[in-house]
């Protein structure tokens, strides 16, 4: 038994979920029991899907398990493949029906749906998220894939990515550009748009991207043995790995590297005075294995950071990691505790954390700035824009990404200087972030002390609840104490806008002493 | 406002079996934690557990929370480790950490319902080992048992017990709500010159809950069937009411609290006619925008009923359906009266098949869970989440605006964003 306050990873059937969800024409019925459809939003919300994952959830409840829970999976398979007509089913077991040990791929074997059923083994109580993705792949490229004549044109797969996965949107347009630059077609990508029918064909291509290891080395292996495809095993990430990668592929394919880098942008932006600044940042750098270590060879080799720590908080890439550090002179830290990896930033006291959505909520915590570089990921990880990490356009992106949050050359200089000037002091923050001014000697004791107190406080709570500036309305309008200590009762992040809206209707009505009365006549009063 | 007869108390109720679009119990804890401020819950459960929390309270809202999960491993359910003896090390470990906590839930998971790991023992034996500092008590929040708000049911109900006896004529009010609301009601009652008022979950456990055969007890939510019972055990009685959603709500709520304690009608009137004004005063901003618009419910907190009544007789809505994972008659049956015959009640969920019929309904608004509301709007329905009526301050007449609020905002959004239509862009 282990105490986990935030996780990393999901269970491993949320992998096998991203895998089924990035795909088309494939349907996952999975054993579990009411409430695990939760995952649905993970899908649905973070990453704003407009279709309901391709999951079935038998549903069962406490009632059905004296019973026949056996029949209800057969059931739910049965009215899966009749209501979405897929291609291929994939069956499994969530944590709990993992103990009634219903046995779903035997059960959905016998059971001639008509469709290929791609049976899971994913032991929820030993393993996690990453290896559910990687699989799920692997399983159904071992069900589905058929020897078939390599295409004319030399193509590749793009294998590796998956639903909720950092960026892979993106990099799929950016690596599928720069094959294309030297003539090399994409045959298949997949999971993410793949339907079973192009799983059959996968043997077409002539050799394999392995995109993410995280989710498809296994695959890669099995293709490498099985259809003699071999696979790239440098990750694009950042210009010096681009160029290795174009390296590694012409390697593969005999044609000559077409390294067209008229679009990109870091080695100049990277060496224009104005990042003089960047020398020597001390970055800490933590996510899953592949993109720590692209972001440790860009950080040192690409924007002159220096690199103060690194780790994974994934086991299955601690020996890749742990190599690394050597080389980068630093002890790796391998670790799915949150905890752990919040007390190793601190007593490393990075000038900037180079993490996932996880760490930067310990940026936000300790105050250092943090720029996020793998998954897990949270809704704002997913832009509107063409945002790649992979190829020329990724390393443009990333310079931009990481240089963000910090406060930029000269403004940074005259923070040194003012130090200890009451509005321009280093705790205010990068100005081009447009924060609301922080006076100096609250944040410095209340803050922290109300935190630690209360345990849980949201910490942009005590943030902002300093933005709002307390008003001391000219000369007329006072609020009564009882007004005030009610108004404080409101959440801080429309208390501002409370207390605006009920001076205005204060002003507009002549009333000069806000009471609990005024604040809500005015509540009503602009209420729609 | 005058009331149907019998409204939907007779309507025949839909019940559907299948898969379940809910979350479970233990979703609860994102609400019940803020709200019980010196209180640690600690899931008993899986990795999946962790996650649904994680994932349900939007991703870290809490940089050090007062939940966490200890998950099962291999060894525990291979029964090579004494799963007991594990959870007393994890708690050990937590209480010595958090020398805050002062009340302790052991939460039950579907595994460990499963492999039916007694927690109510551990409960009782960590009580006596970290007495009188922290009191530790144990309730499921399993998917296999509790639907979503149903946690918070069991949570209550787990306190029920442990409380102490008075022979005093008081109130109780029972339910989580933000302090903000629970501190408007108790000044609506003073007002009334009803002061012997005090509330389930309280804030801090030092503020002793004591109970007995003259404690009434009025619900602040629809869900609460358990805690009803455990109540009605230790012999207070239940004030049978509508939940105070809106102005008529709200006033009928007090209405009968207000009978029960005897209050001058005159009295009443006065206290409760500026706060109705204005609770329908901002209502009918947001009527402007609601009337003449179906609505149709999917199952989620079981707040669907009342909200339903709100909606159609204050705010001049229709509803086609009003779905609900649990129907508790025994609570709802003054909601249920005054909801207009006419829509479907519906309990529990066969989801593909409720799909199929709120296609067919094309409500103007379809009130479901986040795992439904993008795909519905990608579809062109115009979606509210379930999930922000329990996590947003919706009861009693300062918040009635703001009720309505909640539902016109889907629409007037629509409105403004019409010249993108007809189909904007979805993730791929």
């Amino acid at each position: 038994m282990k105490l986990t306050l935030w996780t990393y990873e999901g269970p491993p059937h949320v992998g096998a979920m991203r895998v089924a969800t990035a795909m088309k024409g494939l349907h996952y019925v999975l054993h579990a029991p009411q409430g695990d459809t939760y995952a649905d939003l993970l899908f649905t919300m973070i990453e704003r899907r407009d279709h309901r994952p391709p999951v079935t959830y038998t549903t069962f409840q406490a009632r059905d398990l004296g019973g026949d829970t056996a029949t209800l999976f057969k059931t739910a398979c049965q009215d899966a493949v009749d209501r979405f007509a897929p291609e291929a089913i994939i069956v499994g077991a969530s944590c709990t029906a993992e103990l009634i040990q219903d046995n779903p791929a035997g059960l959905a074997g016998s059971m001639n749906l008509g469709v290929p059923v791609i049976a899971l083994d994913l032991p929820s109580y030993q393993r996690k998220e990453g290896f559910g993705t990687d699989e799920t792949f692997l399983q159904i490229v071992r069900h589905l894939a058929q020897p078939c004549a390599r295409t004319e044109q030399i193509t590749a797969n793009l294998i590796g990515p998956t639903a909720l996965g950092f960026r892979h949107r993106d990099d799929i347009t950016e690596l599928t550009r720069l094959l294309a630059e030297m003539g090399i077609g994409v045959n298949v990508v997949a999971p993410m748009g793949a339907r079973p029918s192009d799983i059959a064909r996968l043997g077409a291509a002539h050799f394999n991207v392995l995109m993410y290891p995280e989710h498809a080395e296994s695959a890669a292996r099995w293709l490498e043995t099985n259809f003699k495809q071999p696979y790239t095993k440098t990750v694009p990430i950042g210009v010096g790995a681009t160029r290795d990668f174009l390296a590694e592929v012409s390697k593969i394919t005999g044609l000559a590297p077409k390294t067209d880098t008229t679009r990109l942008r870091l080695p100049w932006w990277t060496r224009s005075v104005d990042s003089t600044y960047l020398t020597g940042k001390r970055v800490f750098i933590f996510g899953d294995g592949t993109h720590v270590a692209a972001a440790a060879r860009i950080a040192r080799e690409e924007m002159g950071f220096e690199v103060a720590g690194l780790g994974c908080f994934n086991r299955e890439m601690a020996r890749p990691i742990r190599a690394l550090a050597k080389d980068y002179g630093v002890e790796a830290l391998i670790s799915d505790d949150y905890l752990e990896v919040e007390a190793a930033i601190a007593a490393l006291q990075p000038e900037m954390i180079l993490g996932t959505q996880m760490e930067r909520h310990i940026g936000k915590r300790l105050g250092i700035p943090c720029a996020v570089i793998s998954a897990p990921v949270h809704v704002q990880d997913f832009p509107a824009r063409y945002s790649p990490q992979m190829g020329w356009e990724g390393a443009n992106v990333i310079f931009d990404t990481w240089v963000h949050p910090l406060v930029m050359g000269l403004e940074e200089h005259l923070l040194h200087m003012f130090r200890d000037d009451f509005e321009f002091h280093d705790d205010a923050g990068a100005s081009h972030h447009g924060g609301a001014h922080k006076p100096r000697e609250v944040r410095a004791e209340a803050a922290p002390a109300a935190a630690a107190a209360a345990g849980s406080m949201p910490d942009a709570g005590a943030l902002l609840d300093q933005a709002v500036p307390v008003v001391q309305p000219s000369g007329e309008i006072v609020w009564l104490s009882d007004a005030e200590a009610e108004l404080k009762k409101i959440p801080f992040f429309v208390r501002g806008k409370a207390r605006r809206n009920t001076e205005t209707y204060a002003q507009t009505k002549g009333v000069t002493a806000i009471s609990v009365e005024t604040l809500y006549e005015a509540k009503a009063y602009y209420a729609r | 406002m005058s009331a149907p007869a019998l409204g939907c108390t007779n309507t025949p109720v839909l019940k559907e079996r299948g898969q379940r679009e809910v979350f479970c119990g233990l979703t609860g804890i994102i609400w019940l934690h803020r709200k019980m401020q010196d209180a640690f819950f600690l899931v008993v459960g899986s990795r999946t557990c962790a996650h649904l929390l994680q994932s349900a309270a939007g991703v870290m809202i809490f940089a050090e929370p007062r939940f966490g999960t200890a998950i099962l491993e291999e060894k525990d359910l291979a029964g090579l480790a004494d799963a007991q003896t594990e959870l007393d090390r994890e708690v050990d470990r937590l209480l010595s950490r958090r020398p805050d906590i002062r009340q302790l839930f052991l939460v039950g998971s579907c595994p460990s319902e499963v492999i039916k790991l007694d927690l109510h023992r551990a409960a009782e034996r960590m009580s006596v080992k970290h007495a009188p500092h922290v009191r530790v008590l144990n309730y499921s929040g399993s998917g296999i048992e509790t639907t979503f708000t149903q946690g918070e049911d069991a949570c209550l109900a787990s306190m029920v017990p442990t409380l102490g006896t008075t022979a005093e004529k008081e109130l109780l009010l029972v339910g989580a709500l933000p302090d903000v609301v629970e501190d408007q009601a108790v000044a609506l009652l003073a007002a009334l010159g009803i002061t012997k008022v005090r509330c389930l979950p309280a804030r801090r456990s030092a503020d002793a809950l004591a109970i007995g055969p003259n404690t009434v007890f009025a619900l602040l939510q629809p869900f609460l069937g358990d805690t009803h019972a455990a109540l009605t055990r230790r012999g207070a009685r239940h004030i049978p009411a509508p939940f105070p959603f809106g102005a008529e709500g709200t006033t009928l709520w007090l209405q009968a609290i207000a009978t029960e304690f005897g209050v001058d009608p005159a009295l009443f009137a006065k206290v409760t006619a500026a706060p109705r004004a204005r609770a329908q005063k901002a209502v009918a901003a947001a009527t402007q925008t609601l009337s003449g618009k179906s609505i149709f419910f999917f199952p989620d907190s079981q707040l669907e009923i009342p909200l339903a009544r709100f909606l159609t007789r204050e705010c001049g809505m229709t509803a086609i359906e009003v779905g609900t994972p649990f129907l508790h008659r025994d609570l709802l049956g003054p909601d249920l009266a005054l909801l207009a015959h006419g829509p479907t009640i519906s309990e529990g969920q066969d989801v593909d098949k409720q799909l199929t019929r709120a296609r067919a309904a094309r409500a103007d608004l379809t009130v479901c869970g986040l795992g439904l509301a993008n795909p519905l709007e990608a579809e062109g329905m115009a979606t509210k989440w379930a999930i922000e009526l329990v996590f947003t301050p919706v009861h009693f007449y300062e918040q009635a605006g703001d009720l309505a609020a909640l539902f016109a905002r889907p629409l007037r959004r629509r409105a403004l964003l019409a010249p993108l239509a007809p189909k904007m862009e979805a993730a791929e």
